[in-house]
C-alpha cells in the first residue's frame, strides 16, 4: 500500500531540503577561529554531522508535512484511517539504517579523537594550576618558571598541558584550539594541543567554580619559538610551594586512547 | 483544639513538624553539650543544629498529617481503622488539601502542585534571562545568579518534569488498565506529600545564611561539599523528591503487573502503560544512586566523611560517576512517559492504529537497557579514564536508534490516517516530533567525543537540554494535560486560547533555544552571569524570546483555571478514543468502574469494523456488535 505514496517525489523533496539547509549551514564558521591542528579536524567532523543531520531532519520534515497535507481529515469527516498496523520491512529499515549512520559517526569520531590526541616524541610540557579564580602556569627548565594570568606557548609545537586544581574543579578551554579539559583536585589531567597560529586568545574556565567563575579567564599568547624562549627566560618567579605540592599528584590514566594508561 | 490535634490533618502536621524539628535541635545541642563541644557549629558546611531538624521536621509533618497512621497502628498492634472510604474522592476543592488515597485525587494534587513549581521555576528562568539580556551584571550579583540557575534547574527537574508525569500517569494509568485504584493507595498518598516538602526545602534555602544552593543542579563535589548551608537544603530536598519518585515507581510496577483488567495482556497495553512500566524500571534502579550521591555530599559536609575530600584521600570524580549513573537514566525518566503520551494523542487524532506497536514497546525497553550504559558521556572532558570514552560514545550514539524508531513510527501512524488538528494536544504532539528531532540531533553530536570536547559546558549544552527537556518533555506534558483535561475536570478547555499558547510556546522555544547553540559553539560558556560583549546581541534576542515564552505560559494558566471552573461540560469521550479511561464518565466515577471491564483487543484498533478494546459493564458480553467501532460516542 505504500506503493501509493509518491516515494520518489518525497525523496527528491528530502534531498532538496537537505541541500538547502546545507547551503546555508555548511559555509558558516560555527566554532569561530581555528588556531590548532585539532580545530580543522573537529570542524570537518562537525560539517559532516551537519550534512547527515540535515538529511535526517529533512526526511522527518518531509514525512511529517506530507502526511499533514495529504491525510488531514476534511471538516466533518468522522471516519477512521486505514487499519495499518505496521510494515516489517519498513521497521527493519528504520532500525538498521540509523544504526549504520550512528556507527559511521562513532567510527569517524574515534578516528578524529585518535588523531587529535596522537602524542609526538618531544612535546613541550606546561603545568597548569587553577584555583578560585585564577590561572597560573609553570614552564619546563631547571627551576620551573611561573607566570600568572598569562599563558605563552610556541607555535607549531605540540604542548602537553598537565593540569592541577587546588580547590574545586575548573575547566581549561581555549575555544580557538577546540580543546577542553577539567582540572580536578587530587589528580593530574592532561590535554594535548598543537597551536598552529600566532596570536592572542583567551583561556576560559568552563566548569562552575563559584561566584568568580564567569571572570576566571587568562590571556593566551601563541608566538614564534624564539620569542617564547625569551619570554620564559624573562620570568623571574618560580612556582610557589602551595602550587608545586600538587605536582606530585597521582596521574590519572588520561593519556590518549591507544597509548596506554598511567 | 484537642480534637484537631488527635485527628490527622494540617494542625497535627504542623505540630508534628515543630515537635520533630525541636526534638532534632535539642538532640544536637544536648549531644554537643555533653561532648564538651561549642553548642553551635557555624562552619558554613556544618550547622548540625539546622540539618538534623531539616531531616526530622518533614518526617514529623508527614506523621502528623496522617501519612503513617494506618501502618503505625498496625505495627503497634493497635486496631487499624477500617477503611470507610472517607479518604476517597474529592467533593470540594478543600479535599485536595488533605491526605487522600484516591488515585484520581492524588493525580490532580500532583499535577497542580508540580505546575505551581513550574511557574516558580519559570519565574527564576525569567530572572536569569533578565540578567543575561546584557553583558555585565545588572540585576543580581554573580553569587545570586549561581543560586538562580541552580534552583531553577533543581525545581524544574525534581519538582516539575519528573513528578508531573507521575501525576498524569497516576490519574490515567489505573483507568487505562481497568483497575479501581493503584496497588498501594496509602503509599501513593505518601509519595505525593513528600513532594511539596522537597519543594519547600529547595525554596527555603534562599533564607539560609550564604544564600540558596549555588553549585548547579549537578552539585559537583568539591564545590558542593564546601558550599554554604543552602547546599544541605538541596541534598535533603533531593532525598524527599527521590523517595517520592521511587515509591511511586514501585507502585506503578506492581499496579501494572498485577492489576490489569482480565484480557489485558502485555501486548494489549496502551503505550502510555508501557512507557510508565519502562520509566518505573529506570526509577527503582537509578534513583537510589542520586539519593546516595547527595547523602555522601551531606555526610562530607556535616560528618566530615571525606568521600570526595581529595586532601583526605577522597575521589572527586567518583561523585560524577555516581551522579550521572542516575542522572543520565533520569533524562529518559523525563522522556519515556512523554513518549507514551505522544503515542496516545497521535493515534487518537490520526484515527489510526500505532504503526509498529510491538517495536514501539520494545524500543522503550531498549532505551531502558541502553540508558544504563551511557552515563560517562557527560564526563568526556572530566578527567576520567580515557579508555571509557569510546565505548560510552558508541552506546550513546546507539541509543539514537530506538529513539529514531519511535519518531518514524509516529510518522508512520499519520500515513493513511484521518488527521485532526483541532485539539491543542495534537498540535503539541506534532510540534514535539519536530523539536525533539532537533534535540536528538544535537544529542548525537554531543555524543561524539571530539565535538563534545569543544562544546561541553557551553551554551550548546544549555540549548540541547532545553530542546529535549522543554521542546521534548514539556511539550509532551502540555499534550498530555490538554488531552486528558476533559477527563480529569469534566470540562472542555478553550481551543482558541490553546492555540495562542501553542504558537507562543513553539515560537518562544525556537527563538530562545536555537541561538543558544550558536553562541555556545562560538565560545560562550554556560553558568556565567557575565559574558563577552560579542554575544550581547544574541543574548538580548534570546531574552526577548524567553519573555515571550514565559508570557505564553500565562495564557495556559488562564485557560486551565478558567476552563476548569467555567468551561463547557465534557462528554465521556470527546476525542473518540478507544482506551478504557474514555469509556467512563468525565470525570470518572469515584471507584472508576461499577464492574471491571473485560479487554478483548488492542488499544488502537481504529478503522477495523467491529473491533473493540474493552467491554464495559452494561454492554453486551457477546461478540462485539458491528454497528459501531467508536465505543462510547453518542
Amino acid at each position: 500500500m505504500y506503493g501509493r505514496l509518491p516515494i520518489v517525489k518525497m525523496l527528491a523533496a528530502t534531498v532538496a531540503l537537505t541541500a538547502a539547509i546545507c547551503a546555508v549551514m555548511v559555509p558558516i564558521n560555527w566554532d569561530g577561529q581555528q588556531a590548532s591542528t585539532a580545530a580543522p579536524k573537529i570542524d570537518d567532523l562537525l560539517t559532516v554531522m551537519i550534512i547527515l543531520s540535515a538529511f535526517v531532519f529533512s526526511l522527518v520534515m518531509v514525512m511529517l508535512f506530507y502526511a499533514l497535507w495529504k491525510f488531514k481529515a476534511k471538516p466533518g469527516d468522522e471516519s477512521d484511517g486505514e487499519p495499518i498496523h505496521g510494515n516489517t520491512r519498513l521497521e527493519v529499515a528504520w532500525t538498521l539504517i540509523p544504526t549504520i549512520i550512528v556507527l559511521f559517526a562513532g567510527g569517524y569520531s574515534w578516528k578524529v579523537l585518535d588523531e587529535i590526541e596522537e602524542p609526538v616524541k618531544d612535546p613541550l610540557t606546561v603545568e597548569v594550576f587553577s584555583l578560585q579564580y585564577a590561572w597560573s602556569f609553570g614552564y619546563p627548565g631547571k627551576d620551573m618558571a611561573w607566570s600568572e594570568g598569562e599563558l605563552h606557548v610556541p607555535v607549531n609545537r605540540q604542548v602537553h598541558f598537565k593540569m592541577h586544581a587546588q580547590d574545586v574543579i575548573h575547566s581549561f578551554w581555549v575555544p580557538e584550539w577546540r580543546i577542553k579539559k577539567d582540572n580536578v583536585p587530587g589528580i593530574t589531567t592532561t590535554a594535548i594541543v598543537t597551536p598552529d597560529k600566532v596570536g592572542t586568545y583567551q583561556l576560559i574556565c568552563t566548569e562552575l567554580c563559584g561566584f568568580g567563575h564567569a571572570s576566571m579567564r587568562a590571556k593566551v599568547v601563541v608566538e614564534p619559538p624564539a620569542k617564547f624562549r625569551e619570554w620564559v627566560a624573562s620570568l623571574d618567579q618560580k612556582v610557589p610551594e602551595y602550587l608545586s605540592d600538587s605536582l606530585g599528584d597521582e596521574e590519572s590514566s588520561l593519556t590518549p586512547v591507544g597509548t596506554g594508561g598511567a | 483544639m484537642t480534637a484537631a490535634i488527635k485527628r490527622p490533618g494540617w494542625t497535627r502536621g504542623v505540630l508534628g513538624a515543630l515537635f520533630a524539628g525541636a526534638f532534632g535541635f535539642g538532640l544536637v545541642i544536648a549531644l554537643r553539650a555533653i561532648s564538651d563541644l561549642p553548642l553551635y557549629e557555624t562552619e558554613q558546611t556544618g550547622y548540625p543544629h539546622v540539618v538534623v531538624p531539616l531531616i526530622l521536621a518533614p518526617l514529623g509533618f508527614l506523621a502528623g498529617f496522617g501519612c503513617f497512621d494506618y501502618w503505625l497502628r498496625w505495627a503497634a498492634g493497635a486496631p487499624t481503622i477500617p477503611e470507610d472510604h472517607s479518604q476517597h474522592g474529592a467533593k470540594s476543592w478543600k479535599d485536595y488539601f488533605h491526605f487522600n488515597t484516591d488515585h484520581k485525587v492524588i493525580g490532580i494534587q500532583y499535577i497542580v502542585t508540580t505546575f505551581v513549581f513550574f511557574f516558580i521555576g519559570g519565574l527564576l528562568a525569567m530572572l536569569i534571562r533578565a540578567e543575561l539580556a546584557q553583558p555585565g551584571t545588572q540585576i543580581v550579583d554573580a553569587a545570586t545568579f549561581n543560586s538562580l540557575f541552580s534552583t531553577h534547574a533543581a525545581i524544574m527537574i525534581f519538582l516539575f518534569v519528573i513528578p508531573v508525569f507521575a501525576g498524569i500517569a497516576n490519574y490515567v494509568l489505573p483507568l487505562m488498565i481497568g483497575a479501581p485504584d493503584m496497588a498501594f493507595p496509602r503509599l501513593n498518598a505518601l509519595s505525593f506529600w513528600m513532594l511539596p516538602l522537597a519543594g519547600l526545602l529547595f525554596i527555603s534555602s534562599f533564607l539560609a545564611p550564604g544564600g540558596a544552593f549555588d553549585a548547579g543542579w549537578t552539585g559537583y563535589a568539591p564545590l558542593s561539599t564546601g558550599a554554604p548551608l543552602g547546599q544541605s537544603f538541596f541534598n535533603l530536598g533531593v532525598q524527599f523528591a527521590g523517595a517520592s519518585s521511587i515509591a511511586t515507581a514501585l507502585n506503578f510496577l506492581v499496579t501494572i503487573i498485577t492489576m490489569r483488567a482480565p484480557g489485558m495482556t502485555f501486548w494489549r497495553m496502551p503505550l502510555l502503560v508501557w512507557a510508565n512500566l519502562s520509566t518505573s524500571l529506570l526509577v527503582v534502579a537509578a534513583t537510589p544512586f542520586i539519593a546516595g550521591a547527595q547523602f555522601m555530599v551531606l555526610f562530607d559536609r556535616v560528618l566530615h566523611t571525606n568521600f570526595f575530600e581529595f586532601a583526605a584521600g577522597g575521589d572527586v570524580i567518583s561523585y560524577q560517576h555516581i551522579f550521572w549513573f542516575y542522572s543520565h537514566p533520569a533524562v529518559y525518566i523525563m522522556m519515556l512517559p512523554g513518549f507514551g503520551i505522544i503515542s496516545e494523542v497521535i493515534s487518537t487524532h490520526a484515527r489510526k492504529p500505532i504503526f509498529g506497536y510491538r517495536l514501539m514497546a520494545l524500543a522503550l525497553i531498549g532505551i531502558v537497557v541502553l540508558s544504563y550504559s551511557v552515563w560517562a558521556h557527560h564526563m568526556f572532558v572530566a578527567g576520567m579514564f580515557s579508555w571509557l570514552r569510546v565505548p560510552m560514545m558508541i552506546t550513546t550514539l546507539l541509543i539514537a536508534v530506538p529513539t529514531g524508531i519511535k519518531i518514524f513510527s509516529w510518522l508512520g501512524t499519520l500515513y493513511f490516517g484521518k488527521i485532526h488538528t483541532y485539539s491543542t494536544a495534537m498540535l503539541f504532539a506534532l510540534a514535539f516530533i519536530v523539536t525533539f528531532t532537533i534535540g536528538g540531533i544535537s544529542g548525537v553530536m554531543l555524543g561524539m567525543v571530539p565535538i563534545d570536547i569543544h562544546v561541553s559546558d557551553t551554551y550548546f549544552i544549555v540549548a540541547h537540554i532545553h530542546f529535549v527537556l522543554f521542546g521534548g518533555s514539556v511539550f509532551t506534558i502540555f499534550a498530555g494535560i490538554y488531552h486528558w483535561f476533559p477527563k480529569m475536570t469534566g470540562r472542555m478547555y478553550d481551543e482558541k486560547l490553546g492555540r495562542v499558547h501553542f504558537w507562543g510556546t513553539v515560537v518562544g522555544t525556537w527563538g530562545t533555544f536555537i541561538p543558544m547553540h550558536w553562541v555556545g559553539m562560538d565560545g560562550m560558556p554556560r553558568r556565567v552571569a557575565d559574558y563577552a560583549t560579542q554575544f550581547g546581541e544574541w543574548n538580548l534576542l534570546i531574552s526577548v524570546f524567553a519573555f515571550m515564552l514565559g508570557a505564553a505560559q500565562l495564557v495556559f494558566l488562564y485557560n486551565m483555571v478558567v476552563s476548569w471552573r467555567f468551561g463547557p461540560r465534557a462528554e465521556a469521550n470527546p476525542w473518540r478514543a478507544n482506551s478504557i479511561e474514555w469509556q467512563v464518565s468525565s470525570p470518572p466515577p469515584i471507584y472508576n468502574f461499577d464492574e471491571i471491564p473485560r479487554v478483548v483487543g488492542g488499544p488502537y484498533e481504529f478503522g477495523i469494523p467491529g473491533a473493540k478494546h474493552a467491554i464495559m459493564a452494561g454492554e453486551a458480553h457477546e461478540a462485539p456488535a458491528k454497528e459501531s467501532t467508536v465505543v462510547g460516542s453518542t
